[in-house]
């Protein structure tokens, strides 16, 4: 273990709670996500890899750090998804219930304003979301649909190269309490 | 249980979130019904922030795209517009070569079938001179064309040949203010002499008051001027009103239709009867009567042009049935006996007295006239009186 990770690992939480998003914010920030997810693939189809709602889920969870509330936030999210999905009700909140939580959870250990680590934890969600959807929707559900693991790594990587700006743009909307 | 609650509270929430989730899809799948509170508030919340996006993007985004797409547009159109004009004057050059050789046709045909000996020619350039009608033409001395020959076309004359080169020919057209020929008419057999005025139109000259020329009428050449043979179309009259001593009689060219291009010099002219049918309109040919139709003429009945109208033979018919019966029209009482037409032989069949058809026989269908349009093929059978005793 190096001396960097050992400070990764040592200097982890990430207490940002001084600053928090306005409530205004936190209600228009995922609907904008959710918003984007179903309006810009229309007109620039390449965007459809972009899971906004994911990683605003796991922006919110890894600052917040509450696991309680992250999982309520991310279950939201995830219902507002399933909502406007032709899946039943619960899937994307099921999935994001766990990212919510278990994001939260993980920032309590790391020092998740380290760009690496925001990069890593991305694209650890953004897989762990697609594998478990998939899970759930075979266990669930029963529907045959293919797992694309090449596909899912390299969507993973470019949703975690958007989740470093976006994270810090996000950062910008708090303000201090 | 409550150390567990207490110190798992967080997992707590989690498995109880997890678990209610899971109850909600368990409930959708098995009673394969969904959960329409949840779908409305999301889809109610959504759409109308979407629609305003879509108003928005449509009006900026859609305009700037818009105008993106209408420069795109214009340059098509400009690329269309460019390949319109070359296939219009491709359209142009075909149709031209399509006209020059149906026109070509027309003349091989009509010179082979023209008694007259003629020279084909391509009219090459027009002269010089404002108001000079005079072209060009691609046959000279050499070919044999000499000053004074005619220059026609199947449907007219063109014009005369007022200058012949070796290799060429000057050419003046009969619009030329300078041009005179001897024309008469189809119908009515009047002479006059066409003048060019210097446009489109011609003018036949010394034609009396007196004379009769009709509308419509068609002028052929009339061989006076011992240049154009006798027999060739001149031209339809347009107008037709009295001067102080001869008629005003103007004449479309029929030669000169569409601008002729290629001719035909008469280097032998041959004098041909002016056709004495009735033209319907150039170039369309008028087939006679069939022969039964014409010979299927009743013998009792009188020839049509014997004695007027249908009724004025009739009136012969009756008339000269009741003199036959030794009766007098005009006397007589009311009530007193009739003569008798049931004789009548046109109406019941029976042999025609000698002298009922002795008129229409008597007069012989001027020779020539077949039978023309305007001659009915048969006589209307006249109605068979009342019977005075019925």
């Amino acid at each position: 273990m190096t001396e960097y990770t050992e400070h990764l690992l040592r200097e982890a939480p990430r207490k940002d709670t001084a600053n928090r998003f306005r409530l205004v914010w936190l209600l228009v920030i995922p609907l904008v996500a959710v918003l984007s997810q179903v309006y810009v693939p229309r007109f620039v189809q390449f965007l459809a890899y972009l899971e906004l709602p994911l990683l605003i889920t796991v922006h919110f969870a890894l600052s917040r750090g509450g696991p309680v509330p992250s999982l309520f936030y991310g279950m939201f999210i995830g219902l507002v998804q399933d909502s406007l999905s032709h899946q039943p009700i619960g899937m994307y909140g099921i999935v994001k219930t766990l990212v919510g939580y278990f994001a939260a959870s993980v920032s309590m250990r790391f020092d998740v304003q380290n760009p690496v680590v925001t990069f890593i934890l991305s694209f650890f969600f953004y897989f762990f979301h697609q594998f478990f959807y998939w899970v759930l929707a075979r266990a669930l559900l029963g529907q045959a649909i293919a797992f694309d693991v090449q596909q899912t790594l390299t969507f993973g990587l470019l949703n975690a190269a958007v989740a470093l700006p976006l994270f810090r743009i996000l950062d910008k909307l708090k303000v201090a309490y | 249980m409550d150390f567990f609650l207490s110190r798992y509270r967080h997992l707590t929430v989690l498995l109880i979130v997890i678990a209610a989730q899971l109850l909600l899809i368990a409930y959708q799948v098995r009673t394969n019904r969904d959960v329409p509170l949840i779908r409305v508030w999301a889809v109610t919340a959504v759409t109308p922030v979407e629609q305003g996006l879509e108003f928005v993007r449509r009006y900026t985004w859609g305009f700037v795209e818009d105008y993106f797409v209408l420069l795109r547009v214009r340059g098509q159109n400009e690329g269309l517009r460019r390949e319109n004009g070359q296939l219009k004057i491709e359209n142009n050059y075909l149709r031209n070569e399509l006209a020059t050789a149906d026109r070509a046709r027309a003349l091989s045909v009509f010179q082979a079938r023209s008694p007259s000996k003629t020279i084909a020619a391509r009219v090459i350039g027009n002269g010089t001179g404002a108001n000079s009608k005079v072209v060009f033409v691609d046959r000279g001395s050499t070919s044999g064309v000499e000053s004074g020959m005619a220059v026609v076309t199947p449907d007219g004359i063109v014009g005369k040949v007022v200058d012949a080169y070796p290799t060429a020919s000057l050419v003046m057209e009969i619009t030329d203010p300078t041009f005179a020929a001897g024309v008469l008419s189809q119908k009515n057999r009047v002479h006059g002499t066409l003048k060019g005025q210097g446009h489109a139109e011609c003018l036949v000259d010394y034609v009396q008051n007196e004379e009769r020329v009709d509308v419509g009428e068609w002028f052929y050449t009339s061989g006076d001027d011992r240049i154009f043979p006798k027999g060739f179309p001149v031209g339809q009259v347009t107008a037709v009103q009295n001067g102080k001593t001869f008629k005003e009689i103007y004449v479309t060219p029929s030669g000169l239709q569409g601008g002729a291009e290629e001719v035909l010099i008469v280097l032998q002219g041959v004098h041909q009867e002016v056709p004495t049918r009735e033209l319907a309109s150039p170039g369309y040919r008028i087939l006679p009567l069939p022969a039964e139709a014409a010979t299927e003429i009743p013998q009792g009945a009188p020839q049509p042009g014997a004695q007027g109208t249908d009724a004025d033979r009739l009136r012969a018919i009756y008339k000269q049935a009741g003199a036959d019966q030794k009766h007098v029209f005009g006397e007589g009482a009311p009530g007193s006996k009739p003569p008798d037409f049931t004789k009548i032989p046109s109406v019941h069949g029976a042999p025609p007295p000698a002298n009922a058809a002795a008129p229409a026989k008597s007069k012989p269908k001027p020779e020539g006239a077949e039978t023309t349009d305007d001659e009915p093929a048969r006589v209307a059978q006249p109605a068979a009186p009342p019977k005075p005793n019925q």
